[in-house]
């Protein structure tokens, strides 16, 4: 039978793909719209009988994300994939579909006093989108990365097995550890389906405290993080090279107002406190082109001025705004950037950064700029050798990761 | 000659002869872990001194298909540092150095032999610590809490080992040295590799991240009539929207016992004793603990202490923390058990449990980290009774059943080792244990790191179908002919 047919015979819904179903640019042949795991795995058998190359998508808010796939025959919506199965509010902990939307997870857990402590990157952002690029956003510093929040995942493999890892209790060592193999991965090792995470009572109060600055002293930036006032974030927002920075710090708790003081004090007079946070929060800084500097705490303001350096030198626009406290910064460029001077900027930022164990990686480039995304990968060979066991047959978004898996 | 044998002369190549022990009786002081009942004399022991070392004594091991398994302080409560008896037992004590201390970045490298408190111990001057803190935290090493992803009293507020370790260097079950670092693009190897029990390879250097000093630690005493006091206390705290450093609950039977073994002056006639541990800054403290009062008081709390010094503190904890030893003074023999149960299933788990006890006649005594659910009853038998051993030893697998069917997990904190892969089948299919072993051949292909470990049947990881490179070994030596 042919792939058409099989695909129709599966039980679910498959519909031909259009021009806006493309995949950074890669336009497939169909869309898959599976409403459980078990749709999942029946249309990747389907996919595995045929050979077909296949690409997992969300809202496509970060489907732009990373190179181009090499091949891309079957884009697996999980907009369908869109319930709560799960909200155990006196265990801390939720499970959901993987298409579940960042704002529908939110609504849900706030009716019950509950949030999960990642900050979604993008609105319309899904669960597994969110998973599949390891996004983070300016909670990370207090409460790490999505995979730190990931208690258990289930997963459908490029063959159709469904497996699961973790559970739903939040301390548990059974077994190793899928969901954060599958956290960051790009979809190239199989489809998340389903999550559970822990959770975090919403705070009963918040405040932010901000300052501008000419540029942010080291020594300010390690005083807020060390300090034991517990600062949830602290953001820096740069719009321009020779712009000045703001930094934003969060603090949550019954006694956030008090806290905020304290933390003013550190910051200078001039520092605002405020109830809502600034309009950048959380939000970030570029679209079609976007970069992430990750490196040391103590190293950002050392990023902030390569960053700058190269921008006048190539006459760049950057924007760049994240996490000082966990020296996670991202770099966005406006689309219209010329794309060599992109390609300059990526390589000379990557090169000084990394004299203080940085790293620049593009998350997201047009075509056109043609520079490698990743820079060095410790591991790779490791990586590769994992890529070939759950992938042999390279049929998950290939191409799409690091060093071309 | 043996394999094990030829490989062992070789070993002089690598380690002076002080490294390397061969001694039988020698040997016999590394046949098991913390988990007592499971042993094993190693084929050979090496004390290596550094990663090359370790590297170039497990490329002898890849070279002669030997299994190797590596031991921190051996410490482990689920036999994950078993030895082999044809194998090499790789020992980690003399790697005991703190590399580098980085305040600025809020981390430190440091050795895997080197003890969880070590690194404490070395940053609390500036204000910092180390956070997982499990129980054995004086004597385990931070290369066992990698390998079991160790957790602690502490890890409801601040997580675990694997929340709080930046990179790690390694050496792969073919005797490479790899680094595995959280800024490096790619898959996360280094969270798939902490908690991977030793069956993923060796750590020989763990940069850990530094937690700053809480400004104010509050540690309160309750005492109820009975568990379900102490329970319905633990509900409306976690209902209060309040994150406590810690919960940890004991049944009488096991306050019994840490009085016995430690004195640790606990409230007279309690069935339960809750410890709760505030800390943060100090306004939000004082908020906490005015309401966690008010919760264990509307609970039917009788007595309530609160800890007003290190001291005091520290008199508050010993009972709880000696409690898995302090079985010793009541019981002859004990299991101590790992299992994990949504926090809001503990009163049926519990109520479970009591049944246990009163079908097979077998006394539990009943510890808890109760905020995250993570039980750790201790089973009570006298093995100088014929068959008594036997019952212990069922009640202790019908307890993980119960955590299984309440949608927990068979351990929270000691690993799954030789001890409990049995019961890896019931709560995972074989669909998910075959992909998680597609992890072990991408690292192990001949399963010669900690094999017998986790996985109750080891999938054999043949060749990556489809991205064979050039012609098959058995093609090419006229074996096997291909059409």
């Amino acid at each position: 039978m042919s792939a058409d047919e099989d695909l129709a015979g599966c039980g679910t819904t498959v519909r031909p793909a259009t021009d806006a179903d493309a995949v950074a640019g890669v336009p497939p042949r169909w869309v898959a719209l599976p409403e459980s795991t078990q749709d999942v795995a029946a249309v990747m058998r389907v996919a595995a009988a045929h050979g077909l190359a296949v690409v997992a998508a969300g809202a496509g808010t970060m489907l732009h994300w990373g190179p181009p796939p090499e091949r891309c025959d079957l884009v697996i919506d999980t907009c369908c994939l869109n319930e709560v199965l799960e909200h155990a509010s006196g265990d801390l902990v939720a499970r959901v579909q993987a298409g579940v939307t960042a704002e529908s997870l939110t609504q849900v857990l706030a009716a019950r006093g509950q949030r999960l402590s990642v900050d979604a990157p993008a609105e319309g952002a899904t669960v597994g989108g969110m998973l599949a690029a390891g996004s983070a956003g300016p909670l990370r510093f207090r409460y790490g990365t999505s995979r730190d929040m990931l208690i258990g995942v289930t997963v459908v493999l490029a063959d159709g097995t469904v497996a699961k890892s973790g559970g739903k209790v939040v301390k548990n060592v059974a077994g190793y550890d899928l969901g954060k193999l599958f956290t960051g991965s790009y979809g190239t090792l199989g489809i998340i389906t389903e999550a559970a995470f822990r959770l975090h009572p919403l705070p009963a109060d918040s405040r932010w405290i901000t300052a501008v600055v000419a540029e942010p002293g080291q020594s300010l930036l390690e005083s807020l993080a060390a300090s034991p006032l517990e600062p949830a974030a602290i953001e820096i927002d740069r719009p321009g090279p020779r712009e000045p920075v703001t930094v934003s710090v969060l603090v949550e708790g019954v006694a956030a107002a008090e806290r905020a003081k304290a933390v003013q004090d550190l910051m200078g007079m001039d520092a605002a406190v405020a109830e809502k946070p600034p309009a950048w929060w959380a939000r970030l800084p570029g679209e079609e082109i976007l970069l992430s500097a990750r490196g040391l705490p103590a190293a950002v303001t050392g990023t902030l001025r390569v960053i700058a350096a190269q921008a006048e030198r190539l006459g760049l626009a950057p924007h760049v705004r994240g996490s000082a406290g966990a020296g996670d910064l991202l770099v966005g460029l406006p689309p219209e950037s010329d794309p060599a001077q992109v390609a300059a900027f990526v390589t000379a930022v990557r090169e000084e950064t990394a004299a203080t164990g940085g790293r620049l990686v593009a998350l997201a480039l047009p075509e056109a700029v043609g520079v490698d995304f990743w820079g060095p990968v410790g591991a790779l060979g490791l990586m590769r050798r994992v890529k070939e066991r759950f992938d042999p047959e390279r049929r998950m978004a290939p191409g799409r990761f690091v060093g071309g898996l | 000659m043996s394999t094990l044998q030829r490989l062992t002369e070789r070993l002089s190549e690598i380690l002076d002869q002080d490294s390397v022990i061969t001694d039988p009786v020698r040997l016999r002081t590394y046949d098991c872990d913390g988990l007592t009942y499971h042993r094993a004399t190693p084929g050979v022991v090496v004390l290596p001194d550094s990663a090359e070392q370790i590297a170039a004594v497990v490329r002898l091991c890849d070279e002669y298909g030997v299994p190797f398994v590596a031991r921190g302080s051996g410490t482990g409560l689920s036999g994950g540092a078993l030895p082999r008896t044809d194998g090499v037992l790789i020992v980690t004590s003399r790697m005991r150095r703190i590399l580098e201390i980085d305040i600025p970045n809020r981390r430190a490298v440091v050795e895997p032999g080197v003890t969880n408190l070590a690194i404490t111990e070395a940053v609390r001057d500036q204000g910092y610590y180390y956070a997982p803190d499990p129980s054995s935290q004086q004597i385990c090493s931070i290369g066992g809490n990698v390998a079991e992803n160790s957790g602690g009293a502490h890890c409801l507020k601040y997580g675990f080992t694997v929340n709080h370790v930046l990179e790690i260097e390694l050496v792969t079950p073919d005797g490479e040295i790899v680094c595995l670092s959280e800024h490096d693009p790619g898959y996360d190897l280094l969270g798939a590799f902490i908690g991977s029990e030793g069956t993923l390879g060796i750590a020989t250097k763990v940069t850990v991240r530094l937690s700053r000093t809480p400004e104010t630690v509050t540690t309160v005493l309750a005492a109820f009539d009975d568990i379900e006091g102490g329970g319905r206390a633990v509900s409306a705290i976690i209902g209060a929207g309040i994150v406590p450093a810690a919960i940890e609950m004991m049944d009488a039977l096991a306050i019994e016992a840490a009085e016995a073994a430690v004195s640790c002056g606990y409230p007279e006639g309690a069935g339960a004793v809750l410890v709760v541990e505030l800390d943060g800054p100090h306004a939000e403290v004082d908020h906490q603990f005015a309401e966690v009062d008010r919760i264990c008081r509307e609970a039917g709390a009788f007595e309530i202490r609160v800890a007003a010094s290190a001291e005091e503190r520290a008199a508050i904890w010993r009972g709880r923390k000696s409690a898995f030893a302090a079985v010793g003074r009541i019981s002859p023999a004990y299991i101590v058990q790992d299992g994990v149960v949504p926090r809001t299933s503990l009163p049926e788990v519990l109520a479970g449990i009591d049944r246990l006890q009163e079908e097979f006649g077998i006394r539990v005594a009943n510890v808890f980290h109760a905020g995250d659910g993570n039980l750790h009853p201790l089973v009570l038998f006298d093995d100088a009774v014929p068959g008594q051993g036997e019952q212990a030893e069922a009640v202790s697998g019908r307890i993980l059943d119960l955590c299984i069917e309440h949608g927990g997990s068979i351990t929270g904190e000691h690993g799954v080792g030789v001890d409990k892969s049995r019961y890896m089948s019931r709560m995972f299919s074989e669909e998910d244990l075959d992909t998680m072993q597609l992890v072990r051949c991408a690292f192990d292909p001949k399963g010669l790191s900690n094999p017998g470990k986790v996985f109750p049947t080891p999938r054999l990881c043949g060749e990556v179908p489809g991205v064979r490179k050039g012609v098959h070994p058995l093609v090419e030596s006229g074996l096997a002919e291909q059409f």
